[in-house]
């Protein structure tokens, strides 16, 4: 048997990263804070626009939608960058959030309507004389809070449950999500579903009461935003950085070692699956009030994918890479596509590639060394 | 109790130790391990051939044989990865491998290595334990799960066994291949099995990690059961207590390393063809 005095100090310091975050970690968040509740809000709304320090609705807009978009890369990284799971569907639940939220933004419409009657302007274009069934009580908020997060997240568990019992891996898990949000893209076109077919839901006036395009609505938005941001960076950091994340890393790299080590992957990969889901639902739901229109296409293949560029060019297994990608990618996008609008989707896969062969850990890759083998 | 008698009370855990952690494998008539006609075939090729096999508590027994004699089919049955088309294959008195999961055997106490090493080669020597480690392996417990002090004990004294305690922070994927090898049998003493089984453990060595594995095994024999299957001979005399022989899915003989190599038909399977 060994004694305690031969065991050497580093023997028993025990896994890595055990703390949530370093000090530095920690000065992040909170300049990241000070930024989002002090600064942002004084550049737009105290700041007068004549000012070069002013900082546009344009740019509050764009702030917005890249901390959603953000918040979803966040969410693929843990399915894809730790559990190995490619995901081409997240898409979908991006989506399903945003339209359990864009029903409550459609009938806090109320009476506000091109038609002014007390359906959206769609049901009357249809002539439908009353809300579905499945419309009920999504003129309360929690209500729909509620819907954001119970439907994407139902769908993946069972979803996700048949898939990993029937230990669906890899190539062919990927393409049946893409097939999945294909369906549903072509199931919400459909004027008779009930989601405003391929125009889905826009001209939203209020939310909550308060006036929707007004600055400090938007900019309460997004400061909501960059709080759940942050919330789900930690929550993040602290899922990998716990034993399971340890289980989920393993299950990427010798699946059925896992299950010999007497580890149930099938409910390890459901777990983080929901997770994964519901973050881009509540995701969505935020998007849809800042951008005010949600469509169908937010369902189409292309946009999961883009999904899973964000997150190999910010570098998979990070969490904060995904985060920098989703902003460093759609910076790039809006910029583009006000300068070469036809090409963009050429740079998008030319990034993909270089990204791919140059830096394989991403941007966080420049700065993070992990240990690896060589 | 006879297989019939554990079906009856299958909806009781107690009676079938089902759920019982390795404490519940009852081996109070000295055998862990009870294969009895078993049969398993792949597209009318029988791989396993009315196989019956009887393993005592704390041995370590040898199993050799040509290829495709169905030695890792053997072990594919016992754990749970090849359900076979008949016999019975129990594990100490109560505990019926043909209807439990894999978890589940692992979980009952049965650990398995395989030929070509996988540990987790991105995680740490230690983590590597950390996640073999006997606990509560459903999600949730796991997402709360934080070391405690007897458990860091037990993971610097397999580091110890296993001689890895100077790399216990190195990535293991950058481990030799040796090291590798004995770092998945630190994984499974981590589960406190009852059983364990070894396929080829010393392929692709060196002598030098062979000699250290056969005292390894022969130093585990007695607090485990051992099933090795192995190819090289001079490792099995080295460490053999008892050996059985399988040829075309069944026992050809069974007995001392002496009594094998004397053993007619073996001879005859080894050397004739």
């Amino acid at each position: 048997m060994m004694s305690a005095a031969f065991v050497p100090v580093q023997a028993l310091s025990g896994p890595r990263s055990l703390r949530l975050l370093s000090a530095g970690g920690w000065s992040f968040c909170g300049l990241a804070l000070i930024v989002l509740v002090v600064v942002l809000p004084v550049l737009h709304l105290a700041v007068p626009p004549e000012s070069a320090l002013h900082l546009s609705d344009y740019w509050v807009t764009l702030i917005g939608k890249i901390m959603c978009y953000a918040i979803v890369a966040l969410a693929m990284d843990l399915i894809w960058g730790y559990t190995g799971i490619l995901s081409l569907g997240h898409g979908l639940f991006f989506a399903l959030g945003g339209y359990a939220m864009g029903m409550y933004l459609m009938r806090s419409i109320g009476r506000d309507g091109v038609y002014q009657s007390d359906l959206p302007d769609f049901m009357v274009f249809l002539d439908w004389k009353k809300y579905p069934w499945y419309w009920s009580f999504t003129d309360h908020f929690w209500y729909a809070a509620l819907l954001v997060v119970l439907v994407p997240g139902l769908i993946a568990l069972v979803f996700g449950f048949f898939a990993f019992r029937s230990r669906i891996k890899g190539v062919y898990f990927s393409i049946i999500t893409q097939a999945l949000t294909y369906a549903a893209m072509l199931l919400f076109f459909r004027n008779n579903t009930g989601f405003g077919g391929n125009n889905g839901f826009t001209d939203f006036k209020r939310i909550l009461g308060f006036p929707i395009t007004a600055p400090t609505t938007r900019m309460g938005l997004v400061v909501i935003t960059g709080m759940t941001l942050l919330g789900f960076l930690l929550l993040a950091r602290w899922i990998v950085t716990s034993k399971l994340g340890r289980v989920l890393t393993a299950i990427r790299d010798a699946e059925s070692r896992v299950m010999f080590s007497g580890y149930n992957p099938v409910y390890f990969k459901l777990f983080i699956w929901t997770l994964s889901a519901v973050i881009c639902g509540i995701a969505g739901a935020l998007y849809v009030p800042q951008v005010g229109i949600i469509n169908p296409s937010e369902m189409s293949p292309a946009n999961s994918i883009e999904i899973a560029i964000w997150t190999a060019v910010g570098g998979r297994g990070t969490l904060i890479g995904p985060v920098l990608g989703a902003a460093a990618v759609n910076l790039g996008k809006s910029w583009f596509t006000k300068a070469f609008p036809e090409y963009w989707l050429f740079a998008l896969g030319l990034l993909f590639i270089l990204v791919t062969l140059f830096l394989p850990r991403g941007i966080a890759g420049l700065w993070i060394r992990r240990r690896e083998p060589t | 109790m006879s297989a019939a008698a554990a079906r009856e009370h299958w909806d009781d855990p107690v009676a079938t130790g089902a759920r019982m952690r390795t404490e519940g494998v009852d081996t109070t008539h000295r055998s862990i391990l009870y294969l009895d006609g078993i049969t398993v075939s792949f597209d009318g090729f029988r791989a396993l051939n009315d196989l019956s096999l009887t393993i005592d508590a704390g041995e370590l027994r040898c199993v050799i044989g040509p290829n495709g004699a169905g030695k890792t089919t053997m072990m594919d049955v016992v754990t749970g990865k090849t359900r076979p088309d008949a016999g019975t294959a129990f594990f100490g008195q109560t505990i019926d491998l043909t209807r439990l999961t894999e978890p589940e055997i692992a979980g009952a106490g049965i650990g398995r290595k395989f030929q070509k090493p996988t540990v987790f080669e991105q995680h740490t020597v230690y983590e590597n334990l950390e996640l073999a480690l006997k606990a509560d392996k459903r999600v949730l417990p796991t997402l709360r799960s934080r070391l405690g002090a007897a458990e860091r004990e037990r993971i610097a004294a397999t580091l110890d066994t296993i001689k890895l305690l100077g790399e216990a922070q190195r990535p293991a994927g950058m481990l030799s291949h040796g090291q590798k090898q004995w770092l998945e049998i630190g994984m499974l003493l981590m589960q406190e099995p009852q059983l364990l089984l070894l396929d080829e453990p010393v392929a692709g060595m060196t002598d030098e990690e062979t000699i250290r594995s056969a005292e390894l095994f022969v130093s585990l024999a007695g607090k485990y059961t051992l099933i090795v299957v192995e190819h090289d001979m001079d490792f099995v005399s080295r460490i053999a207590q008892r050996v059985t022989v399988l040829h075309e899915g069944s026992v050809l003989a069974e007995g001392s390393m002496d009594q094998i190599q004397q053993n007619e038909q073996v001879i005859e399977v080894f050397l004739g063809r």
